[in-house]
């Protein structure tokens, strides 16, 4: 049984990388209907960001934390004000090339500097372990954890709690009506990109002292996670986040019980979503 | 169009992993290619995971010595046109599959070298077997190469999982790690160091208490390394088989969860410097592996490696050592023959001994195709002892020629 719930929280930790990318993947689709394949990439450069700006500047996981999402974030803001808003009045799969392209010129840009093989990264905080009552776990990945719920509770409330999240929501559900309103949602679209992005970077500065640095890591891992968006309902903030920590959960499982379902068994999973609730477990159906 | 959109998600989720699959060929250089001509190629991974272990370094390496033979010979070479071409199989089996045939049938080349990822070399041999040429392996370390699938056709120069599970189980075994939990990529070559492995443990008196498959590629082995200190026996070692990303993926995590401290060492079935450096050389200083040879080891290889970093600004890998070792003794049997027909150079190379910057005491088994050699035991040096910040590797004892490699397999007949 320890077993077992020990199993289960390690699936947490990495469901929270799921999560938190999700959850930019869920808000960007809401605010623009833009399904933004760079969100990988993204994830990439901000273990790219913590790891150079270690080398530089010799700054380190905490400035890190704060500096490379931020920087990110801003670099976001760009990439939609000058390509993706150009696009969004076309056919979606104009964006999905577009971000697919721009993940692709990051990767390669990146291993001309830096190489196919992993990159060090020494800087990470809390080596030691904690015990949690019934089991001990690395200090730092329950550190993980709890950023990542932290950030998605955070993002939960402002979204039903603030005038902020009232208009995002409106906007992402009646954009026309909201309009009509009189309120400018275009106002809103750039700040949430840059959010979204922002999110993935810091998930990307999380994974940076327990995961392999390399420009790979974040094309294996989107993969994944839009499955993840598919099953919890794409544009559902609440669905994206569940169904990231759950299938964290359902693979670490899956490591340990049936070997051989742990990789597929997500696919079986939206496979089967889409049969039975085609929107997602939380999505709601759009009509032409 | 703005129905389902989930729908199309999903249909470019699975897009993106097929184009993960197909396309991205270079493309055809085209062109006739006259008989007076030798064209080596290079089928590799050129940017995914093994990019540095092998990749375009590796290209070089064959470059290297394709001019290095031209300068020995001047004009009394078997032909003044010696080309070197490349392709990126992106590791996986069915593109090489198509790369090979395009080099050898399209491309006309007479050898091809290098290929990495052990389920990718298994398919270029099938095709060198169709194709009658010739193909030396340096990058992939299935045994099988050399056993069940042999031909005559195909050359095994660096290493493979025997070699490698054999040097450091048997070593730690020796040293007191009789309990092992191993865990390795559920692919061929994981699937292969697995069963030497067990074979070598098993040898020195040493148990496998526990062995799991883990997904290929991964960047979570926390499942794996919660259960290792919860087996009963409690494992003295954790074997960790992986390569590439995935291997710093395991030791990175291997050490968060303190499996040390919980008596539980950790041993690597292969190791490469760049693993090393991707990790840090201070946190796995005294790691035990075995190595087909590094750039360091004495100083004819030092040599070849200073011209190689001239080259490419790199210190080489075995890998790379191997290929050049390997197309200069294809480039010389050609010479001695004076024909690249695979049948003349393989009369040339089968049963010569030879030694060379890469290979010490070598043989080019006639049985097999296998060209045994001395092997190193080694551990990861303390980086305050290191010479320059590519030194990573501290010899701990040769492993001769003889003992380094299986016999040659029963399931391989080459004529």
């Amino acid at each position: 049984m320890t077993s077992f719930l020990q199993q289960a929280f390690n699936g947490l930790v990495s469901g929270s990388f799921y999560a938190l990318l999700a959850l930019g993947l869920a808000v960007i689709f809401g605010m623009l209907r833009v399904v933004n394949f760079a969100h990988g990439a993204l994830y990439m450069l901000g273990a790219f960001g913590a790891v150079a700006l270690a080398d530089t500047t010799g700054l380190g996981f905490w400035w890190a934390l704060l500096l490379v999402p931020l920087a990110l974030a801003v670099t976001g803001t760009l990439l939609e004000r000058l390509l993706i808003r150009r696009l969004t009045a076309l056919d979606p799969l104009y964006n999905f090339l577009l971000t697919f392209g721009v993940a692709l010129v990051c990767q390669d840009l990146l291993r001309m500097k830096y190489g196919a093989h992993s990159q060090p990264y020494e800087r990470g905080p809390f080596t030691g372990s904690m015990d949690l009552g019934l089991f001990d776990f690395p200090r730092y990945q329950v550190f993980v954890l709890a950023v990542s719920v932290a950030l998605c509770l955070a993002v939960w409330l402002l979204l039903t709690r603030t005038r902020i999240g009232t208009i995002v929501r409106a906007a992402t559900e009646r954009p026309e009506l909201t309009r009509a309103f009189g309120i400018d949602t275009g106002r809103w679209v750039t700040p949430v990109f840059g959010f979204g992005v922002g999110l993935a970077a810091l998930a990307g500065v999380l994974a940076a002292p327990m995961r392999a640095v390399n420009t790979g890591m974040g094309s294996d891992l989107i993969i994944t996670v839009f499955a993840v968006v598919v099953i919890g309902g794409l544009g559902s903030v609440f669905g994206s986040v569940l169904a990231g920590f759950t299938i964290g959960m359902l693979q670490a499982l899956g490591n340990l019980y049936v070997p051989v379902l742990s990789q597929t068994s997500v696919y079986l999973l939206m496979a089967v979503v889409l049969l039975v609730r085609p929107a997602g477990l939380f999505g709601k159906e759009e009509h032409a | 169009m703005k129905h389902r959109l989930s729908t199309v998600v999903a249909t470019a989720a699975a897009g993106a992993l097929l184009a993960g699959c197909g396309g991205g060929g270079p493309s055809s250089g085209g062109g006739k290619v006259s008989d007076d001509k030798i064209v080596l190629g290079v089928l590799t991974d050129l940017s995914g995971v093994y990019a540095d272990i092998a990749g375009p370094n590796s290209v070089q390496a064959v470059q290297m010595a394709v001019d290095d033979f031209k300068k020995k010979y001047g004009d009394k070479a078997v032909t003044q046109n010696i080309e070197v071409i490349k392709a990126d199989h992106q590791n996986k089996p069915e593109i090489a599959n198509t790369q090979a045939r395009e080099m050898y049938d399209r491309k006309q080349a007479d050898a091809l070298f290098d290929v990495p990822t052990s389920s990718a070399a298994l398919a270029v041999q099938t095709v060198a077997g169709q194709a009658k040429k010739l193909y030396f392996n340096t990058g992939a370390a299935t045994t099988e190469l050399a056993g069940k699938t042999c031909n005559p056709y195909t050359y095994e120069w660096a290493y493979d999982t025997y070699m490698l599970a054999h040097g450091t189980g048997a070593a730690v075994t020796a040293q007191g790690g009789k309990n092992w939990y191993t865990i390795y990529p559920d692919y061929a070559f994981g699937q292969d160091m697995q069963k030497k492995f067990e074979t070598a443990i098993a040898g020195a008196g040493g148990k496998i208490v526990a062995k799991d498959p883990t997904p290929f590629p991964s960047d979570n082995y926390s499942t794996f390394l919660l259960k290792a200190p919860r087996l009963k026996p409690k494992p003295d070692v954790l074997g960790a088989l992986q390569a590439g990303g995935d291997l710093a993926n395991v030791v990175k995590q291997y050490q968060q969860f303190k499996l040390k401290d919980k008596g539980i060492e950790l041993a690597i079935g292969l190791l490469f410097d760049s693993d090393i450096k991707a990790i840090g050389a201070a946190k796995l200083a005294g790691t035990m592996f075995t190595t087909a040879w590094f750039w360091n080891v004495d100083a004819k290889a030092q040599a070849w490696a200073d011209r190689f970093k001239e080259r490419t600004g790199q210190r080489p890998t075995f890998v790379q050592a191997a290929d050049y070792s390997a197309a200069t003794h294809y480039l010389e049997a050609a010479q001695k023959a004076g024909s690249d027909k695979a049948a003349d150079v393989s009369k040339e190379l089968d049963g010569t001994k030879f030694s060379d910057f890469f290979a010490h005491n070598a043989t080019v088994r006639a049985e097999d195709h296998r060209v045994v050699h001395d092997a190193y035991l080694a551990k990861v040096k303390d980086p305050a002892k290191a010479s320059e910040t590519g030194d990573y590797t501290e010899p701990v004892k040769t492993i001769p020629a003889a003992e380094a490699f299986d016999k040659p397999s029963p399931d391989c007949h080459l004529s």
